[in-house]
């Protein structure tokens, strides 16, 4: 292989990548992943002669950028687009326009990160554990086959296969030689975890990784997810419908609404300050752990639009509380020109140029802060 | 290099490690134990051993020449003399032409459903892999030829070409490919659009990597058990064949060819006229008994 010879393979002996992580190329302040106008519509076909009839704007002008070293929380509805962004950001789907910059190069163009680094550096962990791993392999074979493609040798791509199994958790003389089907729903995941780091990645996207398993599961893996990101200093994108887990993971967090970004920012300040009408309610629809507090209304209701046909102006003015004429029209943009540590949304209330009566008046999201739960403040200290 | 998997919390230990035996077992091992354990398709696959290993060793199993024609002791009953299954319509020994007719019927039988099974296999992994355009064509191309009735094809093919062994061979090999190309090309869309295949070519896997190390391995049970259905199949056409005259020539011992050479004979001794297309039963019922045995051992949800 080529690019071996080149670079020293840090990870592959498994020590922790330290500060200064040779493989760094564009330096601390150059973001690990840029997206930039990331659109995909899917064609939908139809009539006598196959042609396209509509489009489904699954992604729809997407920006936003992945700093080293963080979480980044991405939540949604079902069907906002959060798993299709996935798969974007992996390339496993070409979109359909849109610039991808992984620490400062674009991927899969002339003179940019070619798609074989790139798999390298960016690994992805499904949702579905069972559908992840190949059935007819014993599943050191599915976590050695990645670094098998790049060119390692069979027996040094076995040996590594086994040392991430440790790394997992799992007993690798134990579990190494099994098929998927004997093995639980948390130990596949942890599985396809350690197939992901096979490959020594800089950047893994988190596809509802944790969604499918039970809770107690759920929590030994995110804290697995937490302590490998600080040995093999990991970057995370943490797609999750569960806000509670991506309050818990995350540094930053992205609200997404039927293909378009609404909200980033940082985790404490979007959790107890949410700014955009649709995080407020996506928020207040989080059951409480206090009988008092019981919720007889849904905060917000409804299904989501109709990507197809998606609502003009702002997207969620079908379901905002504090729709006017300006939200039917007109599409409010995220403000351009901002950190990324910056806590913005795309509302009209915030930007006093657009017109909305309650522009710099926004009613307060919560009468009561919301307390923090308490095991992310364990976590923290 | 620390020991890190010990230095781990406790928290993340999978545990469950007690549920698990000590003795792991491969696929093909745990298909083996089932098969072991199953005495219906054991019996059956006994007799295709048999009547493969006739078929091998025919010259040394059968009691007589199959092609010395004897005038006097035509058409006799079985256990005539030393005729244990009786003679035929030219006085030849009956037993001794039915081993020897199993030659020629499992070659008709086997090797038209293995080159099928290459040829027909690879074009729809190859289909259902790339989809598109590639699919379309060449299920295309296969749905001409599945839109004759399987013993036609065959007959207009052979015909077409003229008889003769590997003439029958090719046309029953064509016959049998849109109906493998098509298992397989299911099979693959279904397991194409699962989550390993994505994340395999997330690990920068290329086409025939995938293909050979993840798509292979969960298409070819089914598409083999569809094959070993297709051997009973593959025999009854070449019987036809052979029956029609488009397949092995006399004197060459085949049972399409004998049972069609006997029928006349059918009202002065029907127990011997029947013998060819008892052998033909049998070996077909085995090779569908042992399919079922293999599907049930080979099950994919395990």
């Amino acid at each position: 292989m080529k690019s071996k010879a080149k670079k020293p393979d840090t990870a592959h002996n498994m020590e922790i990548v330290p500060e200064g992580d040779p493989r760094d190329r564009g330096g601390p302040r150059q973001p690990m992943f840029m997206v930039r106008g990331l659109k995909k519509h899917f064609p939908v076909r139809g009539g006598a002669l196959n042609r396209t009839v509509a489009q489904v704007l699954a992604v729809d002008g997407v920006d936003f950028q992945v700093i080293k070293g963080e979480t980044l929380g991405i939540v949604g509805e079902s069907g906002c687009g959060k798993s299709t962004l996935a798969r974007l950001l992996m390339h496993l789907i070409d979109r359909t326009e849109g610039e991808l910059i992984f620490d400062g190069e674009e991927v899969g163009v002339r003179n940019g990160l070619a798609m074989r680094d790139f798999r390298k550096a960016a690994q992805m962990v499904f949702q579905d554990s069972y559908s992840s791993l190949n059935p007819r392999l014993p599943v050191e074979d599915s976590i050695a086959y990645g670094p098998r493609v790049h060119g390692m040798s069979k027996k040094k791509a076995k040996e590594l296969a086994r040392e991430l199994l440790g790394k997992v958790g799992l007993r690798p003389e134990v579990f190494g030689p099994r098929y998927p089907h004997e093995l639980s729903g948390g130990q596949k995941q942890r599985v396809n975890i350690a197939r992901a780091l096979a490959m020594s990645p800089r950047l893994v996207i988190l596809d509802e990784a944790v969604s499918a398993l039970d809770k107690s599961v759920e929590a030994q893996v995110l804290n697995l997810l937490r302590h490998l990101k600080r040995h093999f200093n990991l970057t995370y994108v943490f797609i999750s419908h569960d806000l509670n887990v991506v309050q818990y993971i995350s540094d930053r967090v992205l609200v997404m609404y039927l293909g378009e970004v609404v909200e980033i920012g940082p985790v404490d300040e979007i959790y107890a300050a949410p700014k955009h009408p649709y995080t407020r309610a996506l928020l207040k629809s989080r059951l409480s752990m206090d009988p008092d507090e019981r919720m007889d209304e849904a905060p917000i209701t409804g299904d989501p639009p109709n990507p197809i046909n998606p609502p003009s102006g702002c997207r969620f003015h079908t379901r905002c509380q504090y729709a006017e004429t300006i939200c039917k029209s007109l599409a409010p943009k995220l403000p351009k020109d901002t950190l990324p540590e910056d806590h913005v949304t795309s509302c009209h209330m915030y930007d006093p140029a657009a017109g909305h009566t309650l522009a710099g008046k926004v009613p307060p999201a919560f009468e009561a802060p919301v307390p923090v739960p308490a095991a992310r403040v364990a976590a923290k200290v | 290099m620390t020991d890190t998997a010990s230095s781990l919390p406790g928290a993340f230990d999978a545990g469950g490690i007690e549920e698990l035996s000590p003795h792991v077992r491969s696929y093909w091992q745990l298909v083996g134990f089932r098969l072991r354990h199953d005495p219906v398709t054991l019996f059956f696959g006994a007799i295709i051993l048999i009547v493969i290993l006739c078929a091998i060793f025919a010259p040394w199993v059968a009691p007589m020449d199959p092609t010395q024609t004897n005038m006097i002791d035509r058409l006799k009953p079985i256990g005539y003399k030393d005729y244990l299954l009786g003679t035929d319509e030219l006085g030849r020994d009956m037993l001794s032409r039915l081993i020897w007719g199993a030659r020629s019927s499992l070659l008709m039988g086997l090797l038209p459903v293995v080159f099928a099974l290459a040829i027909g296999g690879a074009l729809g992994v190859v289909a259902g892999y790339m989809g598109g355009k590639v699919n379309m064509v060449i299920m295309r191309v296969m749905d001409v030829f599945y839109a004759f009735p399987s013993i036609l094809l065959a007959v207009a093919i052979s015909g077409a070409m003229g008889g003769g062994m590997l003439n029958g061979l090719l046309s029953l090999t064509i016959v049998f490919i849109p109906p493998l190309c098509r298992i397989a090309e299911t099979a693959t869309t279904q397991v194409r659009g699962l989550d390993f295949v994505e994340a395999a070519r997330a690990s920068g896997g290329g086409t025939g990597s995938i293909i050979t190390t993840h798509i292979l391995g969960n298409v070819l049970a089914p598409v083999f058990v569809y094959a070993s259905g297709m051997v009973s199949v593959s025999i009854l056409l070449a019987s036809g064949l052979s029956f029609l005259g488009l397949g092995v020539a006399p004197p060459t011992p085949d049972w399409g060819l004998m049972l069609s050479t006997l029928r006349q004979a059918i009202y002065i001794n029907p127990v011997v006229c029947a013998l060819p297309g008892v052998a033909i039963l049998i070996t077909s019922l085995s090779f569908n008994m042992v399919s079922d045995g293999l599907r049930q051992a080979m099950d994919v949800k395990l």
